[in-house]
């Protein structure tokens, strides 16, 4: 992102470099923006950290999203959740990165944040990402009944056939509550 | 529908052996619930929601007890797109995303890869580039704000300002060719220089639109129907409004003055004097005020720049970039070579991820670009304004009347093609 200040990063990076210990967070600057790669286990407390700590305070979630790196990355570490906070205070951003393989569930972060809740619905529906604790964990843009989670790499462009769709859609008929 | 409501006699009960999955039953009666509410579709299909939106809601009276909405009509696979197009083809994609005002998905995905690729473009496509960007965000408030006029029963709004609309995209149609899905600029610069009238078109729309501005308020703000209608419905507070991610005017309704243009400024943002509108409670008339209001300072900005755009090249000097001048490629060697690998192998972006956000009509558009050095990127995502606002929505409207839904509905500027993009 354009227009951040190297000195706040620095001094960001110091702060979290005391309280949380290098086996869970891994920092580091990229394009002008820091960039922590947290571990599953630590990420709700990094989170509210960020969000409540007096010099941190970065109170809005900007963006929530995945990324998939099949056959770039180790099965352990498929998939990433990519968190973009941003402090109101010193207009300061910072980006957060959480590991997770498939079938791996990370922790939710709507108790912080109330706006993570379709994101997060998005992101399991896209990629098959479950987050614990989430009040609904359902598809939010993919009909109910879709098969399969068309972000990943090994779901193809065309598709994999949806005559199942037409036939419920056609026959079953009641409206999920 | 199956009809599950057996006490006005439906022929078979659901529930029994004899009932065939097969067969379809018109509903006549809306459903009731076990807790005596009852629910009602407001269906994809509706003239009062703005795109193809779904609400279900719960109804004791009048009084919605429970809303949700259900998204997803629309979605196009814009993201699982951008693995496969080039950083010049996904521009067509933004096009179709706020589908009202195209020209401003457009320049906020391409300054995200020029400053991916750290470009520096040229000072007259920057000045070009920000007077259509202003222009665009005028024709996305008029249609928000004349719209929620007629949402009211108001009509005559509409038909006053929807001419100006016109006039813009007649501008559009001689720059681009296309009057709404305009894939203006490329990477690097403009893809055509502005035509000879262009100064004389804009400058006619900035003489009269101000005139024609002032009547469509005159019939609006001071309204005594308009403003009980919209006085003080579906307000947030800032701290709320916040947590829930929301940008743009929406934001600036309630109190915080939070514009991408003055915290992280782009195009020629830092060189013009523009003021940002900002609100007290986040109400529906709070947000047609401010909207209103940005109308203006958007002419202001498009007023200091057509008397001042600057002269020079319209695209950045690297080749490697941007398209050599046809007159070139067809005489010299290297331009030849140049134009042939873009054109067949696409622009080489660098290895690694950025993200980067502009001022859209509805607030922050931001592009996430994972990049493994290719001519695709490895993975694009769009941050969406309306997505983050729109899941607001139940807390907003629960608890109030069915016509006060739809104020709020269409107060909040929700455009489906980016809803769910």
């Amino acid at each position: 992102m354009r227009g951040l200040k190297p000195e706040q990063n620095t001094k960001i990076w110091e702060k979290l470099g005391k309280k949380f210990p290098a086996s869970c967070l891994n920092i580091e600057e990229n394009r002008g923006i820091l960039v922590l790669n947290a571990d599953i286990s630590c990420s709700y407390d990094l989170m509210k950290y960020l969000k409540e700590d007096a010099e941190c305070r970065y109170n809005v979630l900007m963006d929530l999203t995945a990324v998939d790196y099949l056959n770039k990355r180790p099965a352990a570490e498929r998939f990433e959740v990519v968190y973009m906070l941003m402090s109101t205070e010193t207009m300061h951003r910072v980006r957060v990165k959480v590991k997770a393989g498939d079938g791996v569930k990370v922790p939710t972060v709507v108790t912080l944040w109330k706006g993570a809740n379709w994101p997060e619905r998005e992101v399991y529906d896209l990629f098959g990402i479950e987050f614990s604790g989430h009040p609904l964990m359902e598809r939010l843009i993919m009909p109910d009944e879709y098969r399969g989670h068309p972000l990943r790499k090994d779901f193809p462009l065309e598709g994999i056939g949806e005559d199942y769709l037409i036939e419920s859609i056609l026959l079953k008929g009641e409206m999920k509550k | 529908m199956a009809n599950t409501n057996h006490k006005n006699g439906a022929d078979k009960h659901p529930m029994g052996s004899d009932y065939s999955v097969k067969v379809q039953k018109l509903m006549n009666e809306a459903e009731y619930l076990e807790d005596g509410l009852m629910r009602l579709n407001l269906g994809p299909s509706h003239p009062a929601t703005h795109g193809i939106l779904q609400n279900i809601i719960d109804l004791e009276g009048e009084t919605i007890i429970r809303a949700r909405p259900v998204i997803g009509y629309v979605h196009r696979t814009f993201e699982k797109l951008g693995e496969k197009y080039t950083y010049n083809q996904f521009l067509n994609c933004t096009d179709r995303m706020n589908y009202v005002s195209s020209p401003m998905n457009n320049i906020a995905w391409i300054i995200a890869v020029e400053e991916m690729m750290g470009l520096k473009v040229p000072a007259r496509a920057q000045a070009v580039r920000t007077i259509i960007n202003e222009l665009s965000r005028i024709s996305d408030h008029i249609i928000c704000n004349s719209v929620l006029g007629v949402d009211l029963g108001a009509f005559t709004g509409l038909l006053y300002l929807y001419h100006y609309r016109e006039m813009f995209n007649t501008i559009l149609e001689k720059m681009t060719g296309a009057r709404l899905t305009t894939t203006f600029t490329r990477v690097g610069g403009l893809e055509m220089d502005i035509y000879d009238g262009f100064a004389k078109d804009v400058k006619e729309f900035l003489r009269e639109f101000p005139k024609i501005l002032k009547d469509f308020e005159g019939l609006l703000i001071h309204n005594r129907i308009f403003i009980d209608r919209t006085r003080g419905i579906g307000a947030i507070d800032t701290e709320t409004a916040l947590s829930y991610g929301y940008t743009g005017p929406n934001l600036r309704a309630t109190g915080y003055n939070y514009d991408v243009r003055k915290a992280y400024p782009y195009l020629m943002y830092d060189q013009v004097k523009f003021d940002i509108p900002v609100g007290t409670d986040g109400s529906v008339y709070d947000r047609f005020l401010v909207r209103n209001e940005e109308m203006y300072q958007s002419m202001k900005i498009v007023e200091q720049l057509i008397d001042n755009i600057p002269d020079g090249p319209i695209r950045v000097d690297d080749y490697h970039y941007a398209l050599p001048p046809k007159e070139d490629v067809y005489g010299k060697m290297e331009e030849l070579i140049y134009h042939f690998k873009i054109v067949m192998h696409g622009i080489q972006a660098p290895p690694g991820e950025y993200y980067s956000a502009a001022e859209v009509a509805n607030g922050e558009m931001g592009f996430y670009i994972v990049s493994d050095g290719g001519k695709s990127p490895y993975r694009v995502h769009v941050r969406r304004p309306c997505f983050w606002y729109y899941q607001s929505f139940p807390e907003l409207v629960e608890g109030g009347l069915i016509a006060d839904l739809v104020a709020i509905m269409s107060s909040l500027n929700v455009i489906a093609g980016e809803l769910d993009g």
